[in-house]
């Protein structure tokens, strides 16, 4: 009897306890309690506010992508085959066509390019930060990661096109031509082009990666290297054999956090990639990203409720589930890594 | 006569003098007058002992008397800790091992550690135990395999794991971590093996394990051992040293040290742990 009680049925729990506690306080809502209560009160709604901004988001591209009222939905006038499998991307033409590979295999070439330069150049920075830099030299290069992320992609993105293309990849690919040397090799690059939209990019996520690398590296608890110590390890072997294999799925993580702001970027690659859809892997060629289209679109004159204004939704839709995909694998990794340590 | 500093040599020790003069012969560590600060703050002073060979010394006292801090400066793992100094003469084997010469990971390769906490990598056990032979060089796949069964069967492992050698170490229970680590450390063959109160952690069973296991390993290896459990410092070691404050109050064989000490502080730590 006495354990029925205090004890009440599971799907009672929360509100039996609560009960019994307004019963113990004997109904004195005091000050700090009523505090207590609107603060929490706040924090929920700031938790729902959030979650209705991404659902909300996500119904404006059903609605406009999948299925809208009267058939008006992208979907509705383009078959997903066609989109999903048209080589050719021309809304503005008379004759629309409307592939979306183009603009994604854009969008491949700048993430492939930007994680060829980010990963690498995050991970080393991270493990020197973590493991080899005096507290001197951390309290040095850490600001100035920070602030390489708080630069504006637009900045980048200027940076990509007026600096990185014509001052250094075209010296390198076409000397011939830049320096007015005949016999020298001449690989023709194009004003805009991928690559130094990916090379930004990988500059951009590189901040990213160190930082959020060195923490799962710094979380390797110090007793593991020691251990590696004891039986004779240099800092090399603790580093790379006992430190990076033990945070790799915390590192696995930010790589994919990574690559999926990379998918995202937009300013940096429309500014310095073009705005020209080609179905290309030659990454000094103009290309198109999925994100440039979108701004492409916004800001040109396509008027509202036109197939090309549609197209639009459809590509984001395309965007949203690939990064959701993406940051649904990273916390799922994330989730697995704290299970080893805890 | 210059043997165990004057606290060994008082008249208590008188009885061992046979073994104690064959252990005085060959020392395996010896520190005179060794020193050791944190930064600013001196943990050890005047440290002046000889650590028998192929024996096994127990250092034991009050807990942040420094027992730890003196285990490691015997394989330099307190280089890693920033501002710390050793000053006087640490010898192995007669050769000072805080000389500029000396290859500190040759030095752990001679020196093992076992830690208080078990300290498996998260790695398969196979890979646990053969880590030390790979860092050192060993890429003989069959000269591995071989290593890791004797280690692990030395460190009385090798029949609850054979069979999932592949395994994650993380996956084993406590006890086994601990004598994973152990065979860990037997795989670099070691002349010494250092403990940091290996059998804390452990439940009555796997610390009488780890205990006959160190019995047996003391034919060959030479083992300093810290422990809080005046019990277990009785069972296995010979010699055994009491530190107090930083100090190095009194060394002598473990019989006499239990059963008749020679310092005040030394009787009252003992009684009291005992009483
Ligand atoms: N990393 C460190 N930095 C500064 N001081 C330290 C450090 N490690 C230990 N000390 C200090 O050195 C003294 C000796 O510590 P030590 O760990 O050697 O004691 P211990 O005898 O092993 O104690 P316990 O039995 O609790 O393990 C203590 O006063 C402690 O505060
Ligand atoms: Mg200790």
């Amino acid at each position: 009897m006495t354990s029925d009680s205090t004890d009440p049925a599971p799907s009672a729990a929360p509100a039996g306890r609560m009960s019994a506690n307004t019963r113990e306080l004997g109904f004195r809502l005091t000050w700090g309690r009523t505090r207590e209560v609107a603060i929490q009160f706040g924090l929920f709604l700031c938790a729902v506010l959030t979650t209705l901004v991404t659902l909300a988001i996500a119904a404006v591209l059903f609605v406009e992508a999948v299925a809208g009222p009267g058939g008006s939905a992208f979907f509705q006038q383009v078959s997903v085959v066609e989109f999903l499998t048209g080589t050719e991307w021309t809304p503005q033409y008379t004759e629309k066509k409307f592939g979306v590979l183009p603009l994604v295999c854009g969008t491949l070439q700048i993430t492939v390019i930007a994680a060829l330069i980010g990963l690498p150049l995050g991970l080393l920075s991270a493990i020197y930060l973590s493991e080899y830099a005096a507290p001197r030299t951390r309290a040095i290069i850490k600001p100035a990661l920070e602030i390489l992320a708080g630069i504006p992609t637009v900045v980048y993105g200027y940076f990509a096109l007026t600096f990185i293309t014509p001052y250094v990849i075209k010296p390198l690919l076409q000397p011939g031509a830049v320096f007015k040397i005949s016999w020298l090799w001449n690989i023709p690059v194009d004003g805009f082009n991928a690559l130094s939209g990916g090379i930004v990019v990988g500059l951009m996520i590189v901040p990213l990666i160190s930082s959020l690398s060195e923490d799962v590296l710094r979380a390797v608890p110090r007793t593991l290297r020691e251990a590696g110590y004891a039986l004779g390890s240099t800092k090399f072997d603790v580093c790379t054999k006992i430190v990076v294999p033990s945070a790799l799925s915390g590192i696995f993580a930010a790589f994919l956090l990574a690559v999926s702001r990379a998918i995202g970027e937009t300013m940096a690659v429309t500014i310095a990639s073009g705005q020209k859809p080609t179905l290309t892997l030659n990454p000094l060629m103009q290309i198109e990203t999925m994100t440039a289209y979108i701004v492409n679109v916004m800001s040109g004159d396509a008027a509202v409720g036109t197939i090309e204004y549609k197209s639009l939704y459809a590509v984001a839709l395309v965007l949203f589930l690939v990064t959701l995909f993406m940051n649904w694998v990273s916390q799922m990794v994330l989730e697995r890594y704290r299970e080893v340590y805890q | 006569m210059q043997t165990f500093g004057q606290l060994a040599s008082s008249p208590s020790a008188a009885s061992g003098s046979r073994l104690e003069q064959l252990a005085a012969a060959l020392p395996k560590f010896e520190t005179r007058g060794m020193n050791f600060f944190y930064g600013t703050h001196q943990a050890l002073f005047d440290i002046s002992l000889k650590v028998p060979q192929k024996s096994v010394t127990a250092l034991i006292g009050p807990s942040g008397c420094g027992k730890s801090t003196y285990l490691r400066t015997l394989n330099r793992m307190n280089d890693i800790i920033e501002h710390t100094r050793v000053m006087g003469p640490v010898l192995l084997d007669g050769k000072e091992i805080y000389s500029p010469d000396v290859d500190v990971v040759s030095l752990r390769k001679r020196v093992g550690m076992v830690f208080q906490k078990s300290t498996p990598f998260p790695k398969s056990i196979f890979d646990n135990v053969a880590y030390g032979p790979r860092i050192h060089g060993n890429r003989n796949r069959q000269s591995l395999v071989e290593i890791v069964e004797k280690c692990l069967r030395q460190a009385a492992l090798w029949e609850e794991v054979k069979d999932r050698l592949k395994d994650s170490a993380m996956a084993l229970s406590g006890g086994q971590q601990q004598r994973l680590c152990i065979a860990r450390a037997l795989a670099t063959s070691p002349e010494v093996l250092l403990m940091d109160e290996p059998a804390s952690a452990l439940d009555p069973a796997s610390t009488s394990r780890v205990e006959d296991l160190i019995i047996e390993l003391k034919q060959n290896y030479t083992i300093i051992i810290v422990t809080h459990n005046m019990q277990q410092a009785a069972r296995i070691s010979e010699w055994t040293a009491f530190f107090c404050q930083g100090r190095l109050v009194e060394f002598g064989l473990t019989k006499q040290l239990f059963t008749n000490p020679v310092q005040k502080e030394t009787e009252d730590y003992i009684t009291g742990r005992f009483g």
